[in-house]
């Protein structure tokens, strides 16, 4: 620890350690783990990290630091896990005021006592932190929006290590930028998210879900636009698939007297077959496993792909031509009435690597994009993780604005930002 | 450059009836909706296309020439004030519909179409788009982008940033870019997030891509009578405490209901306090059993009339005196002003409190109408300019009501935006540093500080500058090397 540099070590008040192998990004090794426990602590470490030309990358639980490029450089991974103070939540106000490094899951705790959620869906076990700067999302966006959409408040602190916030405490404000949406999916790329403001939503008294085995991207299509287009408005819509075939699922939220029959009509809308449960199928809402594909090969990719909500059916269709192909089989979970969902091809390096680019090719079809979430170096290698992006000079600019020396997860975002 | 050059080539650009120079004309664009604050443009160029405005825009940039975006010109900011020596781009001439696309449920329009006009279009659909502004019979689509329009509905439904998913868009070094589309979640930053709501200083919204949202199987909607506007409050913090989302809820109090009497007869129960509007919209199954929860909350707050809208007529007529409150205040007093704060909605029935004592010490009456469910308060102060002294009174009581907002950890604006008149509140909101970084993402879109200056922030910074703490006249300024707009 000798050569840590004195600024750095002051600036997390002790909270420095070597690293570890463990701490590597994407086989990219830091030489410490600073740990700051406020945002002014943040601050100063960013500010030394940049005065000595230091390189860092933040990190909650460290779960998804796989995703997206490895680093250019790295020298300080900043863990965010002790942000993790519960700033304030008025239920009478349905918003929550959290630090970065509260895990989701103990947010959902903090809330679930007086009936409101936050509706991110809550199996996620990472931090605020990450969920916000990965922009991930689950079943309940239908009804709920994104992570984007759910954020009305931020605090940053940037690369200069100066402090900024936009938005506030309340769900509707206009006052200037909106600087936390540019932070929602950055991956660590503009600042580090230290503090974030949600709106909550009361939780309806009661659940059902109407789920309708489909037996080929038509049944599933049709399944998917009706609804799509119901008046009973599903909380979210789901599809599971593999192997040519899945099942369809929708989510139906209200007053206990009522959902049933809404549900009963949904089902009567989706035809023979859909039956009504008071529990979702297993599957809903968990991460896309490789225990749900049988090949046990060396290329197990998880593609994260968009879509219009009308390419559901050929989306299916191309995943399960793709899985035709020898060598490869693919599996797909996700949300078609908003157009998202993850695929994941497991197989031969070759064969996931070209079906990987015909996922690519197959949502740009339907006006979306694929970009590569979880994949073995070998894949990695061969494709370029993020795809192609319009606005690229923008991004570039914005880039360059707020972080001119580079200094935060350099290269690890779309375009080699 | 001369004004004359600068016509010759844009005439050339767009043709030549779509430049305006002469004076009297282009005093047709002197203001949006905040007539107070007026500026004559150098000149006016009546876009018809994305290459029109593409070529208005590089025209500019070549020049350092600033340039302003302009809808139908309601904005209640002066977001749309043009720049003496700039360009005025006017979009309402583009104004088509390009698609409905009922099986992706978007819909693809020019910036100059009229809000209302899409749903009016979509609803054979089944369809409608459901950020719905007061001036929804008026306002742009591009204008709505560019205010993060909000609207009555939008408790439920969300705000304008919600519901576009693309859109193309014209920097303000004239390049033509395409920010996202049918298809959620771009690759890459969030631009399109950081654009909606930016007020025109980010570039010009060419065409938009919308989210449309299904019409409901059934609505429902109430008035309640309250005799005061706690009791009212009363009845939101009880529903929404019950774990109910309205569609929306609305609050007007005494001075308010008697403008809008004035104005359109709506015919409110005599002696209110105050009345709620309160709509419940989706599944029929669960509108009925929520519908009954919601009266009863407004029963058991006190409400001593509670009208239930039988049809589509009535819904209408509840709601006609609702969105016309700020135009019917002009029957009541000869001036006024429209201020638009936010605060937390637990803190209502104390701001407003705070607000009539303002009112009682000042003199000033205030007439409040405003988006219960959100905090979104809407408070008209009332003057008469003929009386020497009052408009300044009017504006000192209109200003404390903006601290009162941020006092309560609320907004200066919830859905007008900052525009010229604000841009002096912003730094009681945000700190130095909070402006600093939101100048970070002005100077990566606009180097040059052409697009639509001298709005939202208070004194901007040129972009060459490395952000920091600054104070007195700018040194390159002084030195007449560059001009802080
Ligand atoms: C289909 C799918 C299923 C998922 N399932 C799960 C699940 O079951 N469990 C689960 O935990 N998550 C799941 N996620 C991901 C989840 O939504 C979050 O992205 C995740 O929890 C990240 O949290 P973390 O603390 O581990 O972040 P990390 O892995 O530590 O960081 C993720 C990224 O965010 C950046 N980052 C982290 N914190 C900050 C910060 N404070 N400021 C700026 N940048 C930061 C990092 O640099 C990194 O690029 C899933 C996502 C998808 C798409
Ligand atoms: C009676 C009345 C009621 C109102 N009620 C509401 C309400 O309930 N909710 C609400 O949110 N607002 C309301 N408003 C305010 C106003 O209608 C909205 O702000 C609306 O979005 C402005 O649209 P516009 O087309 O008139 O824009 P303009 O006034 O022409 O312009 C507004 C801003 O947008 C910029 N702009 C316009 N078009 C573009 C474009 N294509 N690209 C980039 N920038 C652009 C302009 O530069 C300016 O900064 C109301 C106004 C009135 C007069």
């Amino acid at each position: 620890m000798a050569a840590a540099p004195e600024a750095l070590l002051r600036a997390c008040d002790g909270y420095l350690t070597e690293a570890s192998d463990d701490d590597a990004v994407l086989g990219m090794a830091p030489r410490w783990v600073a740990s700051p426990g406020t945002t002014a602590q943040v601050s100063a470490v960013m500010a030394a990290a940049t005065a000595d030309g230091l390189a860092v990358v933040p990190r909650g639980t460290g779960s998804k630091l796989g995703w997206g490029n490895p680093p250019r450089r790295l020298d300080v991974v900043l863990d965010t896990t002790r942000l993790d103070t519960l700033v304030e939540h008025a239920a009478g106000d349905l918003i929550l005021v959290t630090g970065a490094g509260r895990r989701l899951t103990a947010l959902q705790d903090d809330v679930a006592g007086s009936g409101q959620r936050l509706g991110i869906d809550p199996t996620r076990s990472g931090t605020i932190g990450g969920t916000v700067a990965t922009g991930t999302s689950g079943p309940m966006r239908l009804r709920h929006g994104a992570v984007r959409d759910l954020v009305i408040g931020m605090t940053l602190v940037r690369a200069d290590g100066v402090v900024a916030k936009s938005g506030g405490k309340v769900v509707k404000n206009v006052a200037g930028y909106d600087l936390a949406k540019l932070l929602t999916g950055s991956f660590g790329t503009l600042g580090v998210i230290t503090e974030v403001a949600f709106r909550l939503h009361p939780v309806p008294p009661a659940r059902r879900w109407v789920t309708l085995a489909v037996d080929g991207p038509e049944q599933a299509q049709a399944a998917v636009q009706e609804l799509a287009h119901s008046q009973q408005a599903p909380v979210a819509v789901e599809v599971d698939w593999a192997e040519g075939r899945g099942e369809v699922s929708a989510l139906l939220e209200g007053h206990a007297d009522a959902t049933e029959d809404c549900a009963e009509t949904v089902a009567r809308g989706l035809g023979d077959g859909a039956r009504v449960d008071d529990h979702a199928p297993d599957w809903w809402g968990t991460d896309l496993g490789a225990a749900d594909l049988h090949a046990d090969g060396a290329g197990r990719t998880l593609v994260r792909t968009t879509h219009e909500i009308a390419g559901t059916g050929p989306l299916l269709g191309s995943i399960t031509s793709l899985s035709e192909a020898p060598g490869v089989s693919a599996a797909y979970r996700g949300s078609p009435a908003v157009g998202v969902g993850c695929a994941l091809l497991v197989g031969e390096v070759d064969a996931v690597v070209a079906a990987t680019e015909g996922l690519r090719a197959a949502a740009a079809a339907v006006g979306g994009a694929a970009v590569v979430l979880e994949a073995p170096d070998d894949v990695r290698a061969r494709v370029d993780v993020w795809g192609p992006a319009t606005a690229l000079d923008l991004m570039r600019s914005v880039k360059a604005r707020f972080d001119p020396e580079g200094t935060l997860a350099p290269g690890r975002f779309v375009g080699g930002i | 450059m001369d004004t004359d050059v600068l016509a010759r080539r844009l005439r050339a650009l767009v043709g030549e009836h779509a430049v305006i120079t002469d004076r009297q004309q282009l005093r047709t664009y002197e203001c949006d909706g905040l007539t107070h604050y007026k500026v004559v443009p150098a000149l006016v160029v009546l876009a018809e296309t994305t290459v029109h405005v593409a070529a208005a825009v590089t025209e500019c940039a070549r020049e350092g020439i600033p340039f302003v975006a302009r809808g139908s010109g309601t904005g209640l900011s002066g977001g749309a004030l043009p720049h003496a020596d700039g360009v005025l781009i006017v979009l309402s001439r583009m104004r088509q519909i390009l698609e409905v696309d009922r099986a992706n449920q978007r819909a693809v329009v020019e910036p100059g179409v009229i809000n209302l006009q899409l749903s009016d279009t979509t609803r054979s659909e089944g369809y409608y788009y459901a950020p719905d502004p007061s001036s929804q019979q008026v306002c742009s689509i591009g204008g709505n982008v560019a205010e993060n329009s909000g609207g009555a509905h939008c408790l439920k439904y969300g705000f304008t940033t919600n519901h576009v998913t693309g859109l193309e868009f014209v920097t303000p070094r004239g390049d033509v870019v395409v920010l996202g589309g049918k298809a959620p979640d771009p690759t890459g930053y969030d631009l399109l997030g950081a654009v909606v709501g930016s007020e025109g200083t980010l570039g010009v919204a060419t065409q938009v891509t919308v989210r449309l949202t299904r019409t409901p199987e059934d609505v429902s909607t109430l008035l309640a009578a309250f005799a005061s506007t706690d009791q009212a409050g009363a009845a939101v913090s009880a529903i929404i405490g019950a774990g109910v989302i309205p569609a929306a809820i609305e609050m007007m109090d005494a001075l308010a209901i008697e403008a809008a009497e004035e104005a359109v007869h709506c015919d409110y129960p005599a002696g209110a306090g105050a009345v709620l509007i309160v709509e419940i919209d989706g599944p029929a199954a669960d509108v009925q059993h929520v519908f009954a929860e919601v009266e009863r909350h407004c029963r058991e707050a006190d409400a001593f009339e509670i009208r239930i809208a039988a049809d589509d007529a009535e819904r209408a007529l509840f709601w006609k005196g609702r969105k016309s409150a700020f135009a019917a205040v002009g029957r009541i007093s000869p001036d006024y002003i429209v201020q638009d704060g936010v605060i937390p909605r637990t803190a209502l029935p104390e701001v407003l409190r705070q607000i009539a004592a303002l009112s009682t010490d000042s003199g000033v009456r205030v007439a409040n109408v405003f988006h219960a469910g959100d905090g979104n308060l809407h408070p008209l102060v009332l003057f008469d300019e003929s009386r020497p002294g009052e408009g300044e009174r009017a504006e000192e009581v209109s200003g404390a009501i903006l601290d009162l907002c941020i006092e309560h950890g609320g907004s200066i604006t919830g859905e007008h935006g900052v525009g010229s008149d604000k841009a002096k509140f912003m730094p009681r909101m945000f700190t130095d540093d909070d402006l600093d970084t939101m100048q970070l993402v002005r100077c990566a879109f606009d180097p040059d500080s052409i697009s639509n200056p001298g709005k939202i922030f208070p004194t901007p910074r040129l972009c060459g500058e490395r952000p920091g703490r600054h104070q007195g006249v700018h040194p390159l300024a002084e030195s007449g090397v560059a001009e802080v707009f």
